[in-house]
């Protein structure tokens, strides 16, 4: 098979990535997304052994079948629990495979006659310094997810300076290496340093932020397999490669984001300070308020058994009854459980909402009292709470000192998940704190009920 | 094609790589967050392609071969790896019938605890 040909074909494994990411992002379509990728991979992996034609191919098919091997026991062995660790550990061999091909491409090039080309040396140097990162970082969040090491931040004084220092010298050991002494030696120092890097890079982050280091780790891969295109003068490398890193560095944002930490926050927030304290701080007051987009919440339903609406006096404030009726609709379309928890003194007056929800023909069945909503939380999936406050304020339960105290309420706690539809973090009507808010099973979704309310249609139906 | 020729034409498709990138998954819910990143790493699986390459040089010496092939063996671990522990986080997802139950305990029963 001529070049121009395999380069033709790897345009299917290319749009078949660019189409897997595509469908990996919508909850309906992610599973055929992922296997549209599968196909797109084994697609190239056929033009390419045929391409490579006779030379060694036992040789693949054996590689193949012992590392894929693996791969698919350890991948159908492992318990759900433990599937980020797998992440892990086979973004790791991607990495080292990374990295193994700039040592090789150094060695195949060398003995050539004149100097390297500059670009060439410069994707062999960097290829084997991300890629020697990737690995060895993610085989560290690999151990200490599967409780191998300590999950716990490692620290040790002047950790920073002696991580930045050996990142340094790695760099240095790569410009000297693209500037011309072009030897193996010091592509072996280079990989060497980038994978003591990794571990200490990754060493003093927590287990809890552990996901997010793998995401950074998993764009770092991408990066490396993309540079190592440029070695091998491979498109399909650049282009998958790229796009890996590229919505790998994007995921990684978004997902600190969801976990309400910076990027900085997680790399070098085991610094100084001990993570394991922050859980404990936000059972206490204060804590942290998880707060998410309307796409986030739609999943939630669209995929919830049992979704409780909890109306307040800011349904009545943005009257949005209809809306609600509209959403509860389409969850009960998608084969979702509604109904309605009214609490006797939600609103500004006993029966407030009855008789809102009533306006909008709300089938009556669905409305449920206090006494009778209370029990079925236990087995709600989502408690969906449309601007109501102090009616699910849990201190009303615990809390002696707070001035609700004894009060009844709707225990939306006991929802697996508790959606909170809120303008701002300001106290309700009362004026009193509500750590339902801080619960880590809440999340807040700000902004006008109305408004919020039809975001939250717009996305249930794109689903 | 000249070598400056195809470096310039690499990084050309490189930067629209990078674009489109960000563009195919700006909107993406929490709840994916984790598949996604799983699919993607199996996407960067495409290594064991230059693994392969290598492997197959005609005219390679022992540290090639035993690089190349280590090299097929990581690849072929983060494909088929990647892929299958992707497969397996999103069951979760499968369609659910949606006809209306009068009790809602009724689980596909996929296993998941």
């Amino acid at each position: 098979m001529s070049t121009n040909l395999a380069n033709l074909l790897y345009l299917i494994p290319i749009v078949a990535f660019i189409l897997a990411l595509r469908f990996l992002s919508n909850p309906a379509t992610a599973r055929r997304g992922n296997q549209i990728g599968a196909v797109g991979m084994l697609v190239a992996i056929v033009v390419t052994w045929i391409h490579v034609g006779s030379a060694s191919w036992w040789a693949i098919v054996v590689a193949m079948a012992i590392g894929g091997g693996f791969g698919a026991v350890a991948a159908r062995r492992v318990k759900m629990t433990a599937m980020p660790q797998m992440v892990a550990l086979f973004n790791g061999v991607g990495g080292g495979a990374a990295a193994l091909i700039a040592l090789a491409e150094l060695h195949r090039i060398l003995p050539e006659p004149g100097r390297p080309k500059i670009d060439i040396a410069l994707a062999i140097a960097l290829s084997g310094l991300i890629g020697a990162i990737s690995f060895s970082g993610s085989l560290i969040a690999f151990a200490k997810l599967q409780e191998l090491i300590r999950g716990r931040p490692i620290t040790y004084p002047g950790q920073k300076i002696v991580n930045l220092a050996l990142l340094g010298v790695c760099v240095a050991l790569s410009v000297v290496l693209v500037a011309g002494v072009q030897d193996e030696w010091l592509l072996w120092l280079v990989i060497g340093g980038a994978a003591l890097f990794g571990v200490l890079f990754v060493l003093p982050i927590g287990g809890a932020d552990m996901p997010v280091v793998i995401s950074l780790l998993n764009a770092f891969t991408g990066l490396a397999v993309a540079v190592g295109g440029f070695e091998l003068e491979n498109n399909v490398l650049i282009v998958a490669g790229m796009l890996v890193g590229a919505s790998g560095t994007l995921l990684t944002v978004m997902m600190g984001r969801a976990m309400n930490r910076s990027i900085g926050n997680v790399l070098f927030g085991a610094f100084g300070q001990v993570t394991a304290g922050a859980a404990a701080a936000a059972e206490s007051d204060g804590g942290s308020v998880r707060s998410a987009g309307a796409e986030d919440v739609a999943v939630m339903l669209a995929y919830a058994h049992k979704v409780v609406f909890v109306p307040g006096y800011g349904l009545a404030v943005a009257q949005a009854q209809h809306d609600v009726r509209q959403l509860a609709d389409l969850l009960e379309e998608k084969g979702v459980e509604v109904s309605y928890a009214i609490h006797p003194v939600a609103g500004r007056m006993p029966g407030h909402m009855n008789v809102l929800l009533a306006e909008a023909n709300v089938p009556y069945p669905q409305l449920k009292e206090m006494d009778e909503a209370n029990p079925e939380f236990g087995r709600t999936d989502v408690a969906l709470v449309v601007g109501a406050n102090d009616v699910v304020n849990p201190d009303a339960r615990s809390n002696e000192s707070s001035p609700i105290y004894g009060m009844p309420i709707l225990n939306v706690d006991q929802a697996q998940t508790v959606v909170v539809l809120k303008r701002s973090m300001n106290p309700g009507f009362a004026g009193i704190e509500n750590p339902l808010f801080y619960n880590p099973k809440t999340v807040m979704l700000f902004g006008d009920a109305k408004e919020s309310i039809d975001r939250l249609i717009e996305d249930v139906k794109s689903l | 094609m000249s070598h400056n020729t195809l470096l310039v034409f690499e990084l050309t498709i490189l930067v629209l790589a990078i674009f489109l990138g960000f563009e195919v998954i700006s909107k993406v819910p929490t709840l994916l967050h984790t598949p996604l990143m799983s699919g993607t790493n199996a996407i960067h699986g495409i290594v064991i392609v230059g693994a392969m390459i290598v492997l197959g040089q005609p005219d390679k010496d022992a540290f090639e071969w035993i690089v190349g092939f280590l090299g097929v063996v990581l690849g072929a671990a983060n494909v088929v790896g990647g892929f299958v522990v992707t497969d397996r986080m999103l069951e979760m997802f499968k369609k659910r019938d949606p006809v209306k139950a009068p009790d809602a305990d009724q689980d596909g029963g996929t296993g998941a605890g």
